[in-house]
């Protein structure tokens, strides 16, 4: 019985690497013998390449850790901007009015639609990126903190609050858990969000990071160079996903949907 | 501790301790969007007494809950406690658990409790769910949430204890197991018990008087005399369900 669930599941994790390595060997074959010019798609093996020697002189790494501290700091900036603001204007009615108008406001712009903008008053440097990047991610974030609260049970706060809990333990066992199942589907949705904007913004103005060497390698037509950037940055964003269920897995194993 | 020293008391003088307290409600009004649902209520409890109120839907049976518990202000009228004019320890029991679902059965408990310390795990054990201690109330079956509720109200060891339909949601079965357990932790402890009910069979079975509301006013008011544990096979029982069943029923034009 354990044995045959082992090997179903092996079965299972095998099958779903059979329509990529297919893919992968197509591709490869096709470069081989012809059918594609390495300068529309280079082969597999040339990526894995350029992935090679890139990485061997250190160009990789040190573009990588520029991108991956763009996003990790635009991240914290604007997530716990959006997290402390949607905390507010949830749990208070006069900072809601206060606010939330203008913050609705600001949102219906796209976050891209400002590069001109940002180039203009930040110029091409790091605060232009940190400012790009953190406005997209704000929002999610302060969105769903703003719905979580809000939408916390009544009938747990009035009880809670008949068992004597008021003010900060109130809050800590009641309202913040009850919102944190929204909190974190905002925490998902900006994380996704983090790497498209950074792309966008490495791309168009950066002299290093990922964007910046795709860039560069595109006006040398190192189309291998190209791929492996847009590989690394679709690795990031799984990463990025991993991490959010991850979260999820730790903060919400109470919830019957999580586990 | 005050539990232990109850029990103890409990051993000792074969007298339930009366933690009780008298609850006087006199002219009590309230209504909602000028839709009068509370008019000029008037009841009283004694210490230590279980009593169950029965009536249609809608005629204002949890807004008189939620008065006596301070969850809504009342337009007019007095709740007094006692003789004194301390707030007692009021605990509430609801239809639906409201067990916070991100807290593990112990911690439910034990909320509002100063510190975690033997007296969750206790009533806990009173309720004969020692040993899901450390579940999420997310597994628990739907009898079993409302135990844990009741351990909840009980750890604090209330004076008076309001129950909102509490087994509404309950099977047949489950909910007589539930009754038994609710009567012998009210003779154990002694508190003061208002009981709102649909069921006629449970009102007569645990409390000591049931009492009507129609048009926002106690218009019946019965005290059963039925020695105690009471079968519901006696007929005493099925007679006096019958004459208070019909009684509910006579008045259609409830407002609702
Ligand atoms: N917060 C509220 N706002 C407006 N109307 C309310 C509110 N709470 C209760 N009511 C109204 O007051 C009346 C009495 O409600 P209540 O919940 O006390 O009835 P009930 O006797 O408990 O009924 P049930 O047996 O169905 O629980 C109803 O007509 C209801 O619509
Ligand atoms: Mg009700």
């Amino acid at each position: 019985m354990e044995l045959r669930i082992s090997r179903n599941f092996l079965q299972a994790k095998l099958t779903c690497w059979v329509v990529p390595v297919l893919l992968l060997s197509t591709w490869e074959l096709a470069a081989q013998i012809g059918w594609l010019s390495s300068r529309i798609l280079p082969e597999p093996l040339a990526v894995a390449k350029a992935a090679w020697s890139l990485s061997l002189s250190g160009e990789l790494w040190t573009h990588l850790s520029v991108s991956l501290w763009r996003a990790v700091s635009s991240f914290m900036v604007g997530g716990s901007l959006g997290l402390l603001l949607g905390l507010l204007t949830g749990s208070f009615k006069r900072a809601e009015t206060l606010l939330d108008t203008t913050l609705q406001m600001i949102r219906n712009i796209p976050a891209l639609a400002l590069i001109p903008m940002v180039i203009l008053w930040f110029g091409i440097g790091e605060s232009a990126k940190l400012f790009l990047v953190s406005l997209g991610v704000f929002f999610p974030i302060y969105l769903n903190t703003f719905h979580g609260i809000r939408s916390v049970d009544k009938g747990l706060i009035e009880m809670a609050r008949s068992y004597g809990l008021n003010g900060w333990p109130l809050y800590r066992d009641v309202i913040l858990p009850g919102a944190l199942p929204s909190i974190l589907v905002g925490v998902r949705f900006s994380l996704g969000l983090v790497w498209v904007l950074l792309i966008v913004a490495e791309t168009i103005a950066a002299q290093s990071g990922i964007g910046y060497m795709t860039m560069n390698a595109r006006e040398f037509l190192q189309t291998d160079v190209v791929l492996v950037g847009i590989l690394l940055y679709a690795l990031l964003g799984k990463l990025a996903d991993v991490l959010s269920r991850l979260l999820e897995r730790y903060f919400l194993c109470w919830h019957p949907g999580y586990r | 501790m005050q539990m232990n020293q109850t029990e103890l008391e409990c051993l000792a003088a074969a007298v339930p301790a009366r933690r009780g307290i008298r609850v006087a409600i006199s002219n009590l009004s309230k209504s909602y969007a000028e839709r009068m649902v509370l008019q000029q209520t008037q009841l009283n409890l004694d210490a230590g007494e279980f009593v169950a109120v029965v009536g249609r839907s809608g005629c204002g049976k949890s807004t008189l809950l939620r008065l006596i518990a301070e969850l809504e202000k009342a337009d007019s009228g007095q709740i007094t406690f006692a003789d004194n004019h301390h707030r007692p320890e009021t605990r509430i029991m609801f239809q639906d658990s409201r067990l916070l679902p991100w807290k593990r059965v112990l911690d439910n408990v034990a909320l509002g409790l100063p510190k975690l310390n033997d007296a969750a795990a206790q009533a806990l054990r009173q309720v004969g769910l020692e040993d899901r201690a450390a579940e999420w109330p997310a597994v628990l079956s739907g009898g079993q949430r409302q135990r844990v509720a009741l351990a909840r109200a009980l750890v604090h060891d209330p004076e008076l204890l309001l129950l909102d339909e509490p087994l509404g949601a309950l099977d047949a079965l489950t909910r007589i197991e539930m009754q038994q357990l609710i009567e012998s932790l009210w003779r154990e402890r002694g508190f003061t018990a208002l009981l709102v009910t649909h069921d006629v069979q449970e009102a007569i079975a645990l409390a000591d008087r049931v009492v009507l509301i129609e048009d926002g006013r106690i218009t019946f008011d019965e005290r059963i005399e039925l020695p105690r544990p009471r079968s519901r096979g006696h007929a005493a029982f099925a007679q006096l369900e019958e004459r208070i069943l019909a009684r509910v029923l006579s008045r259609p034009d409830c407002k609702s």
